[in-house]
């Protein structure tokens, strides 16, 4: 039994990696209605800025808030640089302008940095949680983070005007249209808070995973399981998603013969198909009836 | 969730083919074009040649996955998958010596056919963005599975397999390369021949249907789960030819070739040549080989942003692909020919 | 209730000059084809004119085209103010409000999401719920499902809330495409008299796309008909409703 509670105190702990991740996208998917797989990328050029801010003496508090800023910037920048000019084009071609984002950023990171693989700070230390010595402290300190997150964006899309207008923009944009909401803002607005979240999830997954240009790549596939089994509608989905494919990876590597490291990732999605089948918008997402 | 269109406003009918151009006109581009191609092997280097038949047997696979994505609205992100599993049912095949090489590329295809089936029924309950994601996790798997234990004595484990090319007939006067490249050209050809007819027919309709209006389809009495589990399994066949034309090519296959990098390139190769077009998978193919190589020599270090900006570029010029862009040329030069009052 | 937002936008004397809203040779496309070829209409200050056709005539893309929904060539003019230039939002901002045919109502939000959306331009926090009461006090119904997914809702309901939701907009002019259909006929009864108090009491005008011309006859001050995207007969509506042949041609009646 011992085994099993450390396995999943284990899987909670990557979890939350992965539950960081599946927020940043499910807020894009539920700000502009399309899955960003360079998400992923945006995330680790924006630890990178961060870690550069550090590697010039920037205070550790100052680099994360200047970074998340930056970041947002920089979403914006990109869905009025590149995705505006082609909001008309089928969305097969939207798809292949998030890979063409994702070839960009991680080349672009590559080339600016280099491959060595470097650690980054945890603003929690390096100890375990309350000398326990089963949580470190830096995953308590990133389960905290998720959660404050999460709830700041829940209070922030239920309970304000903006966050509403948002929600109503990506929903129905010609309805939003005539009730007055400038709906190309709010796109970009989106586009600006996935790329804060992601910033913030990156800088909290790096001090695990070590920084270097290919560190999101396996996190953004989890993160993606995560939110799909959540069900894309929900943040909170999202979030217990990811948890919920940590723990299922790391039981199933645990116990299950033939799995080494290659095929937990792949055991992780077969679950996450086999729960599509039976609930196939997510385990907490609603499914809309449509009226024919 | 506002249900958007898979496509580009397409014209009318329903294959390659065009209202837009005359008869006359497809006629003379498919005889240019097989002229063209009859010609290429005795025009380039040996090197450009081998290139060009891979070319030919990723366009073949993106023929498959244009069947199953364009015509029938099934999103797969997983084709190199299918790809695999032809590659290496062909591979066995000939590594055991015991089956003539060319009835390995039949063989490959009814393979992948009842895979691509067989995936195709639990994929029926899963639409848009979770099917895309499955087919993804399955492209993700295939490399680990190949690579696993148990099936190594078939599959070679992760140094994969070596495969004997077939020679050209004795009373052919081509070497192996040019053999191989007008066979897989050929077949290239009987398939998108297929796929035109395919397309044209009342089965094709039917799939048109289902993916514009799966509601209407099913209310006219279309059989929709049998019609697009029936389209998995088709396109798999394509990309499974395509995967043993190019074990034969390639003379080699290893699990690392078919990653997911693999099935992310057949799908931008379907886009760029044109989402429901026959003759699109030609330039998507040509696109997946040549520009990935294109952009490193371009930068070593900025491959990947060389490429990204070259699709960037592509899209933006092109959003309905190179497929859509003629069709709109053709368009226009029609309609410059008749306001000048010629026939 | 506060038809119209206070501040910028003051009720205006219908005595003053010109209509409330002109639409000049207006021609409309998808894509390459044309489908409207040079509609032209008014709707008077605080009047109701009907938009009437059979079906496929182009009303709905005629709405459609004066929201800046649809590529269009003409003139626009309302009160005064050219817009046929503008964005569908800021059309929406000078105080158009626009109920689509099938309503466009937010499905998975719920029915008190549904109305705050309508005020979602102005800034005005005490008008705006102080307009939401009055929306409930109006449609009582509404009131009973303030929480529940407006998806839910049945036919009339969603109807009711479209229009309430075009009511928390603070609207000069109204477009309503086809708001009796699929309704039953109590319902449309009662929907068109809540239509008639908001024009009676509260001076707010309306361009009614309606199938039902007869009903939309007896409601309008003016009617425009038009047949595959041309204009056939304007007038006044009770012109329109006695000219039988027009009525035969056009309106199948």
């Amino acid at each position: 039994m011992e085994l099993l509670t450390l396995q999943i105190l284990a899987g909670v702990a990557t979890g939350a990696i992965y539950a960081c991740m599946a927020l940043a996208i499910v807020m894009i998917y539920q700000a502009i209605d399309h899955l960003n797989f360079a998400q992923g990328e945006m995330a680790t050029f924006s630890t990178f800025v961060a870690w550069q801010l550090l590697q010039w003496g920037t205070p550790y508090w100052m680099a994360f808030a200047a970074t998340v800023a930056l970041s947002f910037a920089g979403g914006v920048a990109i869905e009025r640089a590149l995705f505006r000019p082609m909001r008309d084009a089928p969305v097969l071609a939207h798809i292949v302008l998030f890979i063409a984002l994702f070839a960009i950023l991680n080349s672009l990171t590559g080339f600016i940095w280099d491959f060595t693989i470097r650690s980054f700070p945890s603003p929690f230390g390096t100890g375990s949680l309350a000398g326990n010595g089963l949580v470190s402290a830096h995953s308590a300190g990133m389960v905290g983070v998720t959660g404050a997150m999460l709830a700041m964006l829940y209070l922030f899309f239920r309970h304000t005007r903006l966050g509403l207008a948002m929600r109503a923009a990506a929903a129905n944009p010609d309805s939003a249209r005539l009730v007055g909401i400038r709906v190309d803002r709010m796109i970009a607005l989106g586009w600006g808070m996935a790329a804060a979240v992601g910033a913030v999830a990156g800088m909290m997954i790096a001090p695990v995973v070590f920084l270097e240009p290919n560190m999101m790549l396996a996190i953004l596939v989890y993160g993606f399981a995560g939110a799909v089994l959540g069900g894309l509608t929900s943040p909170f989905g999202a979030v217990a998603g990811g948890f919920a494919v940590g723990v299922i990876e790391n039981l199933a590597g645990s116990f299950i013969p033939y799995i080494g490291q290659e095929l937990r990732l792949t055991i992780a999605l077969g679950v996450i198909v086999a729960v599509l089948m039976v609930r196939p918008s997510g385990l907490f997402g609603v499914s809309v009836t449509t009226r024919v | 969730m506002v249900r958007k269109e898979l496509t580009a406003p397409m014209s009318q009918t329903v294959s390659g083919a065009d209202q837009a151009m005359p008869p006359s006109w497809q006629r003379w581009s498919v005889a240019l074009l097989v002229i063209a191609a009859s010609v290429l092997p005795f025009a380039v280097a040996p090197f450009v040649l081998f290139q060009v038949t891979v070319a030919l047997t990723y366009a073949i696979a993106i023929l498959g996955l244009n069947l199953l994505t364009g015509f029938n609205g099934q999103f797969s992100l997983g084709h190199s998958t299918f790809y695999a599993i032809g590659a290496y049912t062909a591979a066995i095949l000939i590594g055991s010596g015991s089956i003539d090489y060319y009835w390995t590329i039949p063989i490959a295809g009814a393979v992948c056919f009842a895979f691509g089936f067989l995936f195709g029924l639990p994929a029926l309950r899963l639409d848009g963005i979770y099917l895309a994601l499955a087919t993804f996790a399955l492209a993700i798997a295939t490399p680990q599975i190949l690579k696993l234990t148990p099936v190594e004595p078939w599959t070679g484990g992760v140094q994969g397999l070596v495969v004997e090319r077939p020679a050209p007939p004795s009373w052919v006067p081509l070497d192996a390369d040019q053999w191989l490249y007008f066979v897989t050209a050929a077949t290239g050809l009987l398939l998108a021949w297929t796929a035109i007819n395919l397309v044209d027919s009342r089965s094709g309709r039917a799939m048109i249907a289902i993916r514009d209006h799966p509601i209407a389809a099913r209310a006219m009495g279309i059989n929709v789960a049998l019609y697009k589990t029936l389209a998995f399994g088709t396109s798999a066949l394509y990309a499974g030819i395509g995967g043993a034309l190019s074990a034969m090519t390639v003379q080699f296959v290893a699990p690392d070739s078919f990653t997911f990098v693999l099935a992310i390139g057949l799908f931008v190769g379907m886009v760029v040549g044109g989402v429901g077009s026959v003759w699109g998978a030609l330039p998507g193919g040509l696109f997946l080989l040549f520009v990935p190589n294109m952009a490193e020599t371009v930068s070593k270090g900025l491959a990947g942003a060389v490429y990204g900006v070259i699709l960037i570029l592509v899209i933006y010029l092109m959003p309905s692909g190179v497929a859509g862009m003629v069709r709109l040329a053709a368009r226009k030069l029609v309609a410059m020919r008749r306001s000048h009052g010629n026939g | 209730m506060t038809i119209c937002r206070v501040g910028d936008r003051q009720p205006v004397d219908a005595a003053a000059a010109g209509p409330l809203l002109s639409v000049s040779g207006l021609q409309a496309f998808h894509g390459p084809v044309r489908v409207l070829h040079g509609i032209d209409l008014t709707v008077g200050r605080g009047g109701i004119t009907a938009l009437l056709g059979a079906n496929g005539a182009g009303k709905t893309t005629t709405l459609r085209a004066i929201c800046g929904m649809v590529r269009k060539v003409g003139a626009v003019v309302f009160d005064g103010r050219p817009i046929d230039t503008l964005a569908t939002e800021d059309i929406a901002r000078l105080g158009i409000a626009h109920v689509p045919q099938g309503r466009g109502t937010f499905e998975r939000l719920s029915v008190e999401e549904n109305l705050r959306l309508g005020a979602a331009s102005r800034s005005d926090r005490r008008a705006i719920v102080s307009d939401l009461e009055r929306v409930y006090d109006l449609f009582p119904r509404l009131a009973e499902r303030r929480g529940q997914q407006a998806g839910t809702l049945s036919g009339g309901e969603q109807q009711m809330l479209a229009l309430g939701r075009s009511l928390m907009l603070g609207p000069r002019l109204l477009l309503l495409d086809e708001p009796s259909f699929g309704l039953a006929p109590m319902i449309v009864e009662e929907l068109f008299a809540t239509l008639a108090v908001l024009n009676r009491q509260h001076g707010l005008a309306m361009l009614l796309v309606e199938q039902n011309a007869s009903l939309a006859l007896e409601f309008a001050d003016e009617a425009v008909v038009i047949e595959t995207g041309r204009l056939v007969a304007s007038g006044p509506a009770r012109e329109i409703a006695r000219e039988t042949s027009v009525r035969r041609a056009y309106l199948g009646y």
